[in-house]
């Protein structure tokens, strides 16, 4: 909007072409708007007084200024004139209100580029979105083309999908058609080939008839003499006993055919057996040891279980001898098991090296290539040492033994050797020396328990003796007239000791024959004295002329 | 090597004796014992008429002249020359004569596949057997010689017979169920019989010794079927031939198919070997030559010398379609053979007739592939090591074995187009027959 609206006033009739020039000027540029605004009080003096007198002319100046007060009062100004009726005018306020209207028309022309500069840009926008609209309604029609075409191949495709299922159907219907014309044409030829050949037999056995009829001489064999048999052997009758002779011998070498075989087969199975042990065993050892993994072990902890059952089962060496169902089941299923488990295992492997290698986290339980390789370094410099070492050791020994080149140094140490040798021997003399020492000291020491020991024993039966008799002389006063007492009495004596002996003989008697039930008494109860005697000889004399009246008395009464 | 001299042979009757002493040939009517080694003539013998067919005995002292246009059998023998035997079948006619295993009895086929008749060279008894199949091997003999396997017709339907051959008694019979019986055949360990049927119907039957069918094996239906069937040495493996170009192998212990083995005409497997006959061209040198031309150089500037060259895998081979309206077309796997050692089976596919092929039993693979420049005629291997002597219609003989393979030219004047070979049983040498004469030719033990 470049027009001086508020300019047009209908009196100005005269100069509208110059208002209209301008006018027409105006809507070029914003930018000469301000030109042309700035521009119009420059224009010479001729035209601005003839622009400022389309206005306002020497006459009307009282009208002009009145029309201005009215405006500007309707317009909120505040009149120009200096008191509100007067002709005066207040030129404060004329500038001011001329100020105002300067500053509300820099406001008006700068809200005007304002809005021109917007309207401009809603036109580009405008415009854009136009290009926009034009282009994807474009890319419309191109897409809805495609669409179209490629429903029509779409369709065609199917049809020829269909025209080609058709054609095979056909085809095989044909293919069959033809098989039944085969099949029927094969039994009809048949028919009729047996047909022939009933004929061709007829004819057969009507020439044999003929041929046999005619009893030819000539259907014979001139030999000059029969040969013999090849295998040297008679010719023998056929008879129902080489009848069943044959059927026996063919029955053996069926059966030699299929022991063969069977053997072949046994053979087969022992060796395949054997290798699926092999195999089991090596699975085994190649999975990785349970106490490592914990996760592993939960996972396949049921599964091991029972691999350890099968193991145990399967390992004793003649479970493999049976050929039966089960266990051909269980080692099958067990080596499948296991085959499993080292797959995955090897597959878990896989992953982890393709995990490492693209840097992912490291396991502990995956070692590192360069930690792999060093170790591996230090493990042979240790084995390069080791050798070495042995390498020295073993030159050093060799040269021990080859060194002595000179004969001093073979006898200086020969000597040395000699030196060595007899020291330990010694030794072991003086060792050897000792020990007697001590054997000795050890068999007095037996014997003098030996020795003492029998004098205890004989101490110990001189106080049994006693007390047998205290026993008895307790038991005789208690009865006085005891058969015992008074048999042994008449014969012995009266002495105590008598009494005691007779006791104790009496007493021993039973004993004796208690012990020794076989031997004649009195023998015995000599044997038994005659022991006491000799026990007793080793004692204290005191002790001996009684052993010796005992002996003697004993004798008395033996005679 | 070393070739001997060429003698005349008519209808490629040149046989080594069992025990590989002789060599007898025959020339017409006439026939001629040699020594294998020295060739010198040990016998000769005249019989009746041109001689069809001629046998040895199994303990070399007999040998057997067929002639069956006069229907005539002449046996001969060699400890005493004087000895004669002439069984004539008269107007019964004969269409084949064969040995019984034992050397002492002759079967004769009569014509139309009336009878077999049983002559003994011991006694006077003559047996009959009834009703024979009138097939390409109707009979068969175990290798140890105690059964021998008849195959009969009677009604349309087939029957097999089992003899006990020391005394010719029957000991089993029973019908087998084929449309038509093609062939029979004793594995080497005489206690499976394969049976097997017309080339309409793909069936193997094998039946154990005594009569039981033990299993049937069918590939296919409808087209055309077995052409060729081998056992291996042990008895371990069947190799079956069929006319799809594939061989099928089956166990024994199963009796089902093992692997098939194809026979394409372009070898893409890097790891077949491929040796290719190339011809090597001899240069004259201008100035030798005299005029008249010397026998020798002329026979050296017209005969090609070849050697064999490892050919780059993929290698393409002459393939021919046979032409689809005649019976008995030339394809599928016509001949097959198992090495004595029992790790390699040497094939022919006739659909690539100049292709000899050698499978590796042991991983069940193919193993080398023999690309010769003219039609495969024979093959035989070697009865003692891995060692296949093949022939093709000239005169060389090719020879191959795990070391490598040699093709040698025959230094002999003529034409001489080998179309047979036969080993001896040493393995020492063998007889390379063409149509009119016959060499042998003897090899060095360490050669190939």
């Amino acid at each position: 909007m470049g027009d001086w609206k508020a300019i047009t006033v209908p009196v100005l009739s005269s100069d509208s072409k110059n208002i209209f020039q301008y006018t027409s000027a105006k809507k070029v540029s914003p930018s000469s708007m301000n030109s042309q605004v700035l521009r119009l009080p420059l224009p010479s003096s001729k035209s601005t007084h003839g622009f400022f007198s389309a206005f306002c002319t020497e006459e009307n100046i009282e009208q002009s200024v009145s029309y201005l007060d009215r405006e500007l009062t309707t317009l909120g100004f505040p009149s120009i004139y200096a008191e509100s009726k007067g002709k005066e005018l207040n030129l404060i306020s004329i500038i001011n209100c001329m100020n105002e209207l300067l500053v509300l028309q820099h406001k008006n022309l700068r809200a005007q580029e304002e809005v021109e500069i917007q309207h401009l840009k809603l036109g580009s926008d405008m415009e854009h979105l136009q290009n926009c609209y034009a282009k994807l309604k474009e890319q419309l029609e191109l897409s809805k083309r495609e669409i179209v075409g490629l429903q029509e191949r779409d369709r065609q495709l199917q049809s020829k999908n269909r025209n080609l299922h058709q054609l095979l159907k056909n085809e095989k219907d044909e293919v069959q058609k033809l098989q039944n014309i085969i099949s029927s044409r094969a039994t009809q030829y048949n028919h009729d080939m047996k047909r022939k050949e009933r004929e061709y037999n007829k004819l057969k056995e009507r020439l044999h008839q003929l041929v046999m009829n005619k009893k030819d001489k000539k259907i014979a064999m001139e030999v000059l003499n029969y040969v013999g048999r090849a295998d040297g052997k008679r010719g023998a009758w056929r008879t129902d006993k080489t009848e069943a002779r044959n059927e026996e011998e063919m029955y053996k070498v069926l059966l030699s055919d299929y022991e063969q075989r069977q053997k072949q087969l046994l053979v087969e199975n022992a060796e395949l057996k054997k290798v699926l042990q092999q195999m089991k065993k090596e699975i085994i050892s190649l999975l990785p040891p349970q106490k490592q993994k914990p996760k592993e072990r939960s996972e396949d902890g049921p599964v091991l279980s029972d691999l350890e059952e099968d193991i145990g089962e399967l390992n004793k060496e003649n479970m493999w001898e049976l050929s039966c169902e089960t266990v051909r089941e269980q080692l099958t299923n067990s080596i499948r098991k296991q085959w499993r488990m080292l797959k995955n295992h090897v597959e878990k492997l896989d992953n982890q090296v393709s995990r490492v290698r693209s840097g992912a986290l490291n396991e502990k339980d995956v070692i590192s290539r360069e930690d792999h390789e060093l170790e591996t370094e230090k493990l042979e410099l240790e084995i390069q040492q080791c050798k070495e070492m042995i390498r020295t050791q073993q030159q050093l020994l060799q040269q021990q033994l080859m060194s002595p080149c000179d004969d001093d140094t073979t006898l200086i140490l020969q000597d040395c050797y000699l030196l060595e040798e007899r020291e330990r021997l010694q030794e072991e003399w003086r060792l050897f020396r000792e020990q007697k020492k001590n054997f000795e000291k050890e068999r007095r020491s037996f014997t003098e328990a030996a020795i003492r020991l029998g004098l205890e024993r004989k101490a110990f039966e001189e106080d049994r003796g006693t007390w047998l008799k205290q026993q008895f002389l307790s038991m005789s006063t208690d009865c006085k007239h005891s058969e015992n007492v008074t048999a042994p009495s008449a014969f012995l004596g009266s002495s105590d000791q008598d009494n005691r002996l007779a006791i104790s003989t009496s007493q021993r008697k039973p004993h004796c024959v208690l012990s020794v039930p076989v031997s004649p008494e009195p023998c015995q109860m000599s044997q038994y004295i005659t022991h006491n005697s000799s026990s007793a000889a080793s004692k204290t004399p005191a002790g001996d002329s009684k052993s010796n009246q005992w002996v003697e008395r004993d004798k008395e009464e033996t005679e | 090597m070393d070739f001997s001299e060429l003698f005349k042979l008519s209808g490629l009757l040149g046989r080594f004796s069992p025990d590989g002493k002789c060599l007898a040939s025959c020339v017409q009517f006439r026939l001629v014992v040699r020594d294998a080694s020295t060739l010198q003539v040990l016998q000769l013998y005249t019989c009746l008429d041109q001689i069809q067919y001629i046998e040895w005995s199994s303990d070399s002292l007999f040998i057997l002249c067929a002639m069956y246009k006069r229907g005539i059998v002449q046996v001969w023998s060699l400890e005493q020359p004087d000895w004669h035997c002439k069984i004539d079948e008269g107007s019964v006619g004969l269409v084949a004569s064969c040995w019984s295993p034992d050397g002492r009895h002759i079967l004769n086929t009569t014509e139309f596949h009336l009878r077999i008749t049983v002559w003994s060279l011991c006694t006077k008894s003559v047996s009959y057997i009834k009703y024979p199949k009138a097939c390409q091997q109707g009979i068969a003999f175990t290798k140890d010689g105690r059964y021998m396997a008849v195959a009969e017709r009677r009604d349309c339907k087939d029957f097999i017979s089992i003899f006990v051959c020391s005394d010719w008694q029957l000991l089993r019979h029973f019908d087998t169920e084929t449309q038509d019986l093609f062939g029979i055949e004793w594995a080497p360990n005489g206690c499976v019989l394969a049976v097997w049927d017309t080339c309409l119907e793909y069936k193997i039957l094998l039946y154990s010794l005594d009569g039981r069918l033990l299993s049937t094996y069918q590939a296919y239906e409808w087209s055309l079927g077995v052409k060729s069937i081998a056992w291996s040495p042990s008895s371990q493996f069947l190799a079956i031939g069929s006319y799809d170009e594939k061989v099928r192998i089956l166990n024994h212990v199963t009796w089902k198919k093992i692997t098939e083995f194809e026979h394409p005409a372009t070898i893409a497997n890097t790891k077949t070997i491929v040796y290719k006959e190339v011809e090597k061209s001899l240069s004259v040198e201008t100035e030798r030559l005299s005029f008249p031309p010397t026998r020798a150089l002329a026979s050296s500037l017209f005969s090609t010398q070849s050697k064999y060259d490892v050919s780059q895998v993929p290698v393409s081979l002459q393939y021919i379609k046979p032409v689809a309206d005649r019976a008995n077309p030339k394809m599928g796997i016509g001949m097959l053979a198992f090495s004595p050692d029992n790790c390699f089976l040497a094939t022919k596919n006739d659909n690539i007739p100049n292709a000899v092929w050698i499978w590796d039993i042991q991983k069940l693979k193919l193993f080398v592939v023999l690309e010769q420049l003219c039609a495969v005629q024979s093959f035989q291997w070697d009865p003692r090591q891995p060692r296949l002597a093949v022939c093709t219609g000239n005169s060389k003989v090719y020879l191959w074995s795990p070391a490598g393979c040699v093709a040698v030219q025959v230094p002999l004047e003529g034409d001489f187009q080998i179309v047979s070979l036969s080993w001896h049983a040493s393995g020492d040498s063998m007889a390379l027959l063409s149509k009119d004469n016959f060499c042998m030719c003897y090899l060095e033990r360490e050669e190939v």
